[in-house]
């Protein structure tokens, strides 16, 4: 009985939402990535970069928007990377991916050494604090929970709706989507498929950094190595699981945050019986079943991974 | 400008891609040593005396260079078939804890000739096990193997953490979460005296050689090669896709596993959560800075632990965060793709 009265206690539909934020950023951004047709496994690293830029940047005085709008910047400029060399070259997008993660992530543990010497507890920062909703937030059991975050978690759901809206709605969504789909036949409509998805795969690794940066700036507020623990590679395999939608992006996101609020919750409550180890391997294990759950029924973006090269076949 | 294929690879370019995106990265981490505010050409010069200079620098080198060899082989061999392997990481840990929960007790007893193969074998059949489930996974099920295996190294480290807190946890250890000692029959023989380098090395370049010739020389080494180079293709002409993907996994996963064996029974004895410091992942980078070749991945891992042993003293003696190591040796798997892409292509006005 006690296991299932963790959903109806006060605080877990609240941590759902924080929990998700990060994950809803990533995958959206991942999502754009792939939408274009282009896997960007730099993702874990410019999570990374995100959450130390953010951090840093507020840390030295700036303002709490300003740190999420440096991380988004540098997001960019490692999509760039990441575009020039798997688009304008044609390079393995895995093999470039996973490069830039790995440098993304000691660039930042270098620059934060650097900045911040050795100290026994972590230097902090003032957070984002919760935005309540006046009226909405007294709504009797979910009102508490939805209306009493913080901006960006507010902005990661207008986010999907936006992102939607672009990409089933609009001219610009539609020449991403046929240049994942189809590069050739986009430029035969007049679309640059070069340009889509540079511009796209820029896009979403800045809302990769912003992911990485709600980390740093709200859901915690100091930084220290190997903090983004894998999100970024289950906000890949989220990807998957939404079969590349972003509603279904923001539900999956919402829905995973669920299981790890509540193993978090079932650990205080098991704690004594079942190692804690078994709880952490949660969402790695659920990324996995939700992968072989979605792979054989994902459509998956025709030339995803496919190098577009003009006059090439 | 445009970009055209190159008829041919002149074999200079190829043999000097490697050299010039070395180059590349180490300048790169020049300007930010120089941001960082210390002396460029010291810190150049301080790495290489700190990881050649001395007799410890140098043993230490040769003994980290030790497992980068052997997880570098499990990239090459893997990515030579587009078997995208990426959990040497979780492969090499849990090849290590196989060591650990078997070495002093199932073989308790045994004579080193026997116990140290056997201990080996166990560590390698541990990791290949652990690349089946994600290769399983993408034969059975479609999943793509990069984000599987990857997930997966973070499930391993949590399941050795878990193991040496709790039934292999060491009693002796005054509460530190260590495992049990694999205990001194099963350790690797030294290669030279009051060093930690041990004879694991000398396994690490046989089996360069030995991958080399199954890959050049044999039936399987031909199929691999045509898998990852077209696998429509490689069926057509009557590969049997799946099984050489299958025997691909194996042994990469098991040289991955076979790595962590090694480290255990050559250096430490008994496996912590920080038994590698990310081994499995530069794997990937040895391999590509290797152009997956397995003689050159000898040359590729010592580059790579020169950096870090190197890079370790010198940001002792300048104050510089030993993070730069990291930092150049993923740079060069970046400067090495773009230099491997030059040797295949040229600029055109």
């Amino acid at each position: 009985m006690e296991l299932l009265e963790i959903f109806t206690s006060a605080g877990i539909w609240g941590a759902v939402l924080r929990i998700a934020t990060p994950l809803i950023f990533g995958t959206l951004g991942a999502l754009i990535c792939e939408r274009a047709g282009v896997l960007n496994l730099g993702i874990e690293g410019i999570m990374t970069f995100g959450a130390m830029i953010g951090w840093l940047t507020v840390f030295n005085g700036g303002d709490l928007w300003v740190g999420l709008l440096a991380a988004a910047a540098f997001g960019a400029v490692f999509g760039l990377l990441h575009a020039g060399m798997t688009v304008t070259l044609g390079l393995s997008q895995h093999v470039t991916g996973l490069g830039i993660t790995l440098f993304a992530s000691s660039l930042s543990y270098f620059i934060f050494r650097l900045a911040v010497p050795l100290a026994s507890s972590p230097p902090t920062i003032e957070p984002f604090q919760p935005l309540v909703i006046p009226y909405l937030s007294a709504l009797p059991f979910f009102g508490d929970a939805l209306f009493n975050q913080t901006a960006p978690t507010y902005l990661a759901i207008l986010l999907a709706v936006i992102l939607a809206y672009v990409l089933f709605r609009t001219p610009l969504g539609l020449a991403v989507r046929m240049t994942g789909e189809n590069p050739h036949g986009a430029e035969a409509q007049g679309v640059n498929p070069i340009a889509v998805r540079i511009g796209a795969v820029m896009v979403g690794s800045a809302l990769m950094a912003v992911g990485g940066a709600f980390l740093t700036l709200s859901a915690f507020n100091s930084f220290f190595p190997t903090m983004v623990q894998g999100r970024g590679w289950v906000c890949i395999a989220l990807v998957v699981f939404a079969s590349w939608r972003p509603g279904r992006a923001l539900l999956g996101a919402l829905l995973f945050a669920l299981f790890d609020a509540y193993q978090l919750r079932l650990q205080a409550v098991l704690g004594k019986a079942v190692p804690y180890q078994l709880f952490l391997m949660v969402p790695y294990v659920l990324s996995i079943i939700a992968l072989i759950v979605t792979a054989r029924r994902a459509r998956v973006p025709q030339a995803l991974m496919q190098p577009y090269r003009r006059g090439e076949r | 400008m445009r970009l055209e294929r190159r008829a041919h690879r002149p074999l200079v370019l190829v043999l000097l891609a490697p050299v010039i995106a070395i180059m590349a990265a180490l300048a790169i981490a020049g300007v930010l040593i120089a941001m960082a505010g210390a002396p460029v050409l010291e810190a150049y010069r301080l790495i290489l005396t700190g990881a050649f200079g001395t007799r410890l620098g140098f043993t230490e080198t040769l003994t980290r260079a030790t497992p980068l060899m052997l997880t570098g082989l499990a990239a090459a061999v893997a990515f030579r078939a587009r078997v995208w392997n990426i959990g040497a990481e979780g492969q090499f840990y849990l090849g290590a804890i196989a060591v650990a929960a078997v070495a002093a007790t199932v073989f308790s007893g045994w004579p080193p000739y026997l116990l140290i193969p056997a201990a080996l074998m166990v560590g390698a059949i541990a990791g290949m096990v652990m690349l089946l489930v994600p290769l399983g996974l993408r034969l059975r099920f479609g999943v793509d193997e990069v984000v599987t295996s990857l997930l997966l190294n973070f499930v391993v480290v949590l399941f050795v953490s878990m193991m040496i807190e709790g039934p292999l946890k060491d009693p002796l250890a005054f509460g530190w979460p260590q495992s049990i000692p694999v205990g001194p029959e099963a350790m690797l023989p030294k290669l030279i005296d009051r060093t930690r380098l041990h004879i694991g090395l000398v396994i690490a370049i046989v089996i360069a050689v030995l991958v080399y010739f199954l890959q050049s020389r044999t039936v399987f080494g031909m199929q691999s090669r045509a898998a990852g180079l077209s696998p429509t293709a490689a069926v057509f002409s009557g590969v049997p896709l799946a099984k050489t993907l299958i025997k691909v996994a194996c042994l990469s996963g098991g040289l991955a596993g076979l790595a962590g064996a090694i480290e255990v029974m050559g250096v430490k004895g008994y496996v912590t959560t920080d038994l590698s410091p990310g081994y499995g992942y530069s794997g990937i980078i040895v391999a590509m800075l290797a152009n997956l070749h397995p003689i050159g991945v000898i040359a590729a891992a010592l580059f790579t632990a020169t950096m870090f042993v190197g890079a370790d003293s010198m940001g002792r003696a300048l104050g510089i965060p030993s993070y730069i190591a990291d930092m150049t040796v993923s740079l060069s798997l970046l400067t090495m793709l773009v230099s491997i892409f030059f040797t295949q292509y040229r600029i055109r006005r």
